[in-house]
């Protein structure tokens, strides 16, 4: 089967020449959640933005089901890759929720009917629906961060990938986060710090530092391998401890 | 703040004028304005029929005649200078020595203080009976260019949000002791506005990212493109209308 996400020897430097990525590679099958950990500066957000053609390889390939990465195929690699910033307040730039929705799929194409159809199923994927006509500044926090993922979600993506969701948030907002991302059928990719997050969601880490994948197995594992952890600045919250968590 | 401020400008309601489409609307307005400006100062009572025109509106949508007159307080500077002009225009002169008033100027005051007031009533029955969005999904109905109305629609969208910025940085600075009371100390302030720049820009960064995410290659789509009903140009088109006959009649009587 064709991986739905397939990076290889990805090398990347940005203009100023600092060189972010050295060489990752990575496999991803249709419907996995995978965590993405590491400490700031490690290359997380740089790999991210490789995902939907923001940043194009300096070196190696990035695949979308079978597709490579490329200036021709953006449209394609977009609708299928789907980024939810870290401040929601980026992403959601219309004045009303409903337009700030309808804005991905209406690039694709969609108009009318099927816009809002669009629209409405993906509020209501969020539990955001009532919210179509106000503006965006006008909710809370919470209620945005689960706006900015129905912005992704109305262009029916097959792969998710979320910087930090659960940054900000007061735990029951992040609770509520949680509970919709479980119920989500579309491969899930998320960077975070937010470990216990990692471990109740994504039954798979890759560990980044310095621009390389340093490790990648199951969560309770690397969350479990003290050394790993000690080397890759990650940290355990207090009194947190993975082993005591039924999968 | 001025986003909320620009936010509160709507007065909500669901009179006849208010459930108008706003491209109808904005077209009605601007056309009204300019016969307006089109006709001759010297015809007073025209005006004064403008005026009424515009109170019926006003009372039609509902709109709290306090309101406007709050509102209206934006035209003062305007009001001051239209004061300025009879006591420094040439040409004939009431009055003797420094107690004359121009007759020039006492016209060309008139004119500023008449058009400039019924043009900024205009808009605040405008602004009071349409939000915002719909303003700017009506301009863009009207085929303003996109660019001009993706701008406008972002700077009423992220108004709010840079002001909050401000407001965290007034109280970061603040609770470090800042009190400014003389001029030398205004370089915290202005170091603030230098980061407080930066940082929007960076943020414009971050959502040209987010857009081009979401297959943003450079054209806004359009959403509103649910054309207004016949009726309700028809309606709009009252308020222009009636001001066209009293132009005509204005212009008839002067010449």
């Amino acid at each position: 089967m064709t991986p739905i996400l397939e990076v290889e020897a990805l090398a990347y430097a940005y203009p100023d020449g600092h060189q972010a990525l050295f060489g990752i590679d990575l496999r991803i099958d249709a419907g996995e959640r995978v965590a993405i950990l590491g400490p700031n500066g490690a290359g997380k957000t740089t790999l991210v933005l490789h995902l939907n053609g923001i940043h194009l390889p300096g070196h190696g390939s990035v695949r979308v089901a079978g597709t490579a990465v490329a200036k021709d195929s953006l449209k394609e690699i977009r609708r299928r890759v789907g980024l939810v910033f870290q401040d929601p307040d980026d992403q959601l730039f219309m004045p009303t929720v409903r337009e700030d929705v309808a804005f991905g799929p209406a690039n694709l194409g969609f108009r009318g009917a099927d816009l809002d159809e669009r629209v409405h199923q993906a509020l209501a994927a969020v539990g955001m629906d009532h919210v179509a006509e106000r503006s965006p500044h006008h909710l809370s926090f919470g209620q945005r961060r689960r706006v900015a993922v129905a912005t992704v979600l109305a262009m029916e993506p097959d792969v998710l990938v979320l910087d930090e969701p659960s940054s900000n948030l007061d735990p029951a907002s992040r609770r509520e986060l949680a509970d919709i991302l479980q119920g989500l059928e579309q491969t899930i990719l998320m960077v975070t710090h937010d470990l216990p997050y990692a471990l109740e969601l994504c039954p798979r880490s890759l560990v980044m530092n310095d621009g390389t994948i340093v490790a990648d197995g199951k969560t309770a594992d690397v969350l479990g391998d003290r050394a790993l952890m000690e080397a890759n600045r990650l940290e355990l919250p207090f009194g947190f401890d993975p082993r005591n968590i039924r999968p | 703040m001025a986003g909320t401020h620009a936010s509160s400008l709507h007065v909500p309601g669901d009179s006849s004028v208010h459930r108008l489409s706003p491209q109808c609307k904005l077209a009605a307005a601007v056309a009204f304005v300019f016969i307006v400006v089109a006709t001759p100062r010297e015809q007073i009572w025209a005006f004064g029929v403008y005026a009424m025109a515009l109170v019926a509106v006003a009372r039609l949508a509902a709109i709290p005649p306090g309101l406007v007159a709050r509102r209206l307080s934006i035209d003062t500077p305007f009001l001051a200078f239209a004061a300025f002009l009879p006591f420094f225009a040439g040409g004939d002169q009431l009055g003797h020595g420094w107690w004359s008033l121009s007759v020039d100027g006492l016209w060309a005051a008139w004119n500023i203080v008449a058009k400039g007031t019924l043009g900024v009533t205009t808009s605040i029955i405008l602004t009071g009976t349409t939000p915002l969005p719909a303003l700017i999904a009506g301009l863009d109905r009207l085929h303003a260019p996109r660019a001009f109305t993706a701008i406008t629609s972002f700077m009423v969208r992220y108004a709010e949000v840079i002001a909050g910025e401000m407001h965290r940085m007034k109280i970061a600075r603040e609770s470090r002791g800042h009190d400014p009371r003389w001029i030398w100390q205004i370089r915290a302030i202005a170091h603030s506005a230098g980061t407080l720049f930066v940082r929007s820009y960076e943020r414009g960064e971050r959502v040209h990212l987010a857009m081009r995410s979401r297959g943003f290659d450079g054209a806004m789509p359009r959403f509103s493109d649910d054309a207004a009903a016949r009726r309700d140009w028809l309606t709009a088109a009252v308020l222009p209308a009636a001001a066209l006959v009293v132009a005509a009649g204005a212009w008839v009587v002067q010449t």
